[in-house]
């Protein structure tokens, strides 16, 4: 009985405490997924279910059809076309850059880093500009490319140097700290086993970071193939030859052609949510959740 | 001579090179071409063109647009990040794994997608306009549509910052007799500060420099609904590169400044867990 007492008291005051009112819990609860989800819907759901709502407002026939249009499917090749060059060139800077920082102690090394991260904190208008200075028309080698009729803004060369510009960092910031982190060990003990650096990148770095290699090089992806500020600086929205996809959505929508503009829109937003399933994935492995 | 501690791992003179080199090429000189574009014109010329009436104008909308975006965030970044990180329900993973959305949705598609949904006639928006909220083509679309693509900056700042608030200390203020809003606001509250801080700060930088999301929803009137990136399109499309420039340069001198803000806030945060902890 002795014992039963102040186990009993304790209950009681526990019984007290503002936190344990079982009703204002519940409340605060409710609120907050209200809340919640209430915000999330309004300003994120409903504009995704519209994509496909208005893509699909006429039927799938009509929305096919859409992609009938050769203008519509140069546009999907060209934004192909430029992922699949700026997303292997990013990659391989990032796995470069990761191995010089992440490996070895330097100095001016969280400079370089800064200076890595810097495309991410530059409004896309500004990343087109600076080609269209450099190499626009009265830009500063714009007379010696026409001479040599070289054409890189309003061309093939200007998007992709635009696109690997915002990209830039995406793999590399992914990288280095994983590399950090791992350390140096196993790649040393290779080495020191005889191992090759070649061999030792490939076999034994290489493997440790792969899902943050996959991780960055998705989210590199999905950057490169909806950026739109920066390649419609760059691109001269020349129909069926400078169009990528996001461009072409705004020259649709602008023609109140609304079927076509969504059922673009949907490809990407097909691909956004392709994305985040990847990620989600990467992230189950244990890979370091952001 | 020390300008790196010997290793013997082998390749650093070949990734550095290469680190180096990319980086200068694609980032460093075309950012060199655009401040050497605007240091060449006359002062006078700069002054003016990033005083104009239209430009200050402009400022005014991205900058107050961006700051309400970012404090919208904020609150409703901390009640989403508390309600993902201390309540179980169902769906609560698909709903964290589509908070990201924004990052991975293009630009245009949430433009052209928030437009239709608060259009006069959409979904959303016929029930504010018999309210009298005009929603698009207003300042309003515009900051809503800032907050859509910074979202997930503040929600994923607070989300790890609350997951660290040590419960213990939480009941132990409760076992004292401190009140649910005194533990809020006295320990959790000072504990993901730093965090708050920071979110505000990347959602702000991000919100400033948007423009694919905005020109959908904005009807881009020159000094009502005209944000900063598109007044530099619209110089570049006047062939008028050097007062593109300017305005470049104003916009990045701001960027630093919040780069800045943001490595000295996170540094402040660093100390304050270092001291918390000891």
């Amino acid at each position: 009985m002795a014992a039963a007492l102040p186990h009993g008291a304790l209950a009681d005051d526990a019984a007290t405490r503002p936190g344990q009112h079982t009703w204002v819990h519940a409340i605060v609860r409710w609120l907050c997924i209200t809340i919640s989800l209430t915000f999330l819907a309004a300003v994120l759901l409903a504009p995704l279910a519209t994509v496909f709502a208005m893509a699909f407002a006429r039927g799938l026939a009509v929305y096919l059809r859409s992609f009938a249009d050769p203008d519509t499917l140069a546009a999907i090749r060209l934004t192909l076309t430029t992922a699949l060059v700026v997303v292997p060139l990013n990659t391989v800077f990032g796995l470069a850059a990761a191995w010089a920082i992440g490996k070895f102690e330097f100095r001016g090394k969280s400079v370089l880093i800064t200076l890595i991260d810097l495309p991410l904190a530059i409004s896309p208008v500004i990343s087109g500009m600076v080609f269209v200075l450099l190499f626009g028309l009265h830009g500063w080698f714009g007379a010696w490319l026409q001479e040599h009729d070289i054409s890189i803004v309003f061309a093939l060369p200007g998007i992709m140097l635009a696109t690997m510009f915002v990209t830039f960092p995406y793999v590399a910031r992914e990288l280095i700290p994983l590399m950090q982190q791992l350390g140096n060990a196993e790649e040393e003990a290779a080495i020191t086993l005889g191992a090759g650096g070649w061999m030792t990148f490939f076999r034994v770095t290489l493997p440790k970071v792969r899902w943050g290699l996959v991780y960055g090089m998705v989210l590199c992806n999905a950057r490169a193939m909806g950026e739109f500020g920066a390649v419609s600086v760059v691109s001269g929205h020349i129909r069926g030859l400078t169009n990528t996809m996001p461009l072409h959505i705004e020259i649709l929508y602008n023609e109140y052609n609304f079927i076509g503009a969504f059922a673009v829109a949907s490809l990407l937003t097909l691909l956004a949510v392709l994305t985040l399933v990847v990620k989600t994935l990467v992230e189950r492995t244990g890979y370091r959740r952001r | 001579m020390s300008f790196r501690k010997p290793s013997v791992l082998p390749g650093f003179g070949l990734t550095f090179g290469f680190t180096t080199f990319f980086l200068s090429a694609i980032v460093l000189l075309p950012l060199a071409a655009l401040v050497l574009s605007a240091a060449s014109m006359h002062w006078s010329d700069f002054v003016r063109v990033v005083t104009s009436p239209r430009a200050l104008g402009s400022y005014r909308l991205s900058f107050g647009a961006s700051l309400l975006a970012a404090t919208i965030n904020v609150v409703f970044g901390f009640i989403i990040a508390w309600t993902l990180v201390r309540y179980e329900f169902p769906g609560r993973k698909i709903i964290d794994a589509l908070i990201d959305m924004p990052f991975a949705l293009p630009t245009a598609v949430s433009g052209i997608a928030l437009t239709t949904v608060f259009a006069q006639n959409g979904w959303i928006g016929r029930y504010l306009e018999p309210l009298g909220v005009k929603v698009a083509y207003t300042w309003i679309g515009v900051t809503l549509a800032l907050t859509l693509i910074s979202m997930p900056f503040a929600v994923r700042a607070v989300q790890p910052a609350l997951q660290e608030v040590q419960h213990d200390l939480e009941e132990a203020a409760e076992t004292l007799g401190a009140r649910r809003v005194y533990v809020l606001w006295r320990i959790i509250l000072p504990t993901v500060l730093p965090a708050l801080l920071t979110g505000f700060t990347l959602a702000f930088a991000r919100a400033v420099g948007e423009y694919g999301s905005v020109i959908f929803i904005a009807g881009n009137l020159p000094m009502k609904t005209e944000i900063t990136p598109l007044l530099i399109v619209i110089h570049l499309e006047e062939f008028d590169y050097q007062g593109a420039a300017a305005l470049g340069v104003v916009m990045l001198g701001i960027s630093f400044v919040i780069l800045l803000a943001i490595n000295l806030l996170q540094a402040w945060g660093r100390r304050r867990h270092i001291r918390a902890a000891h």
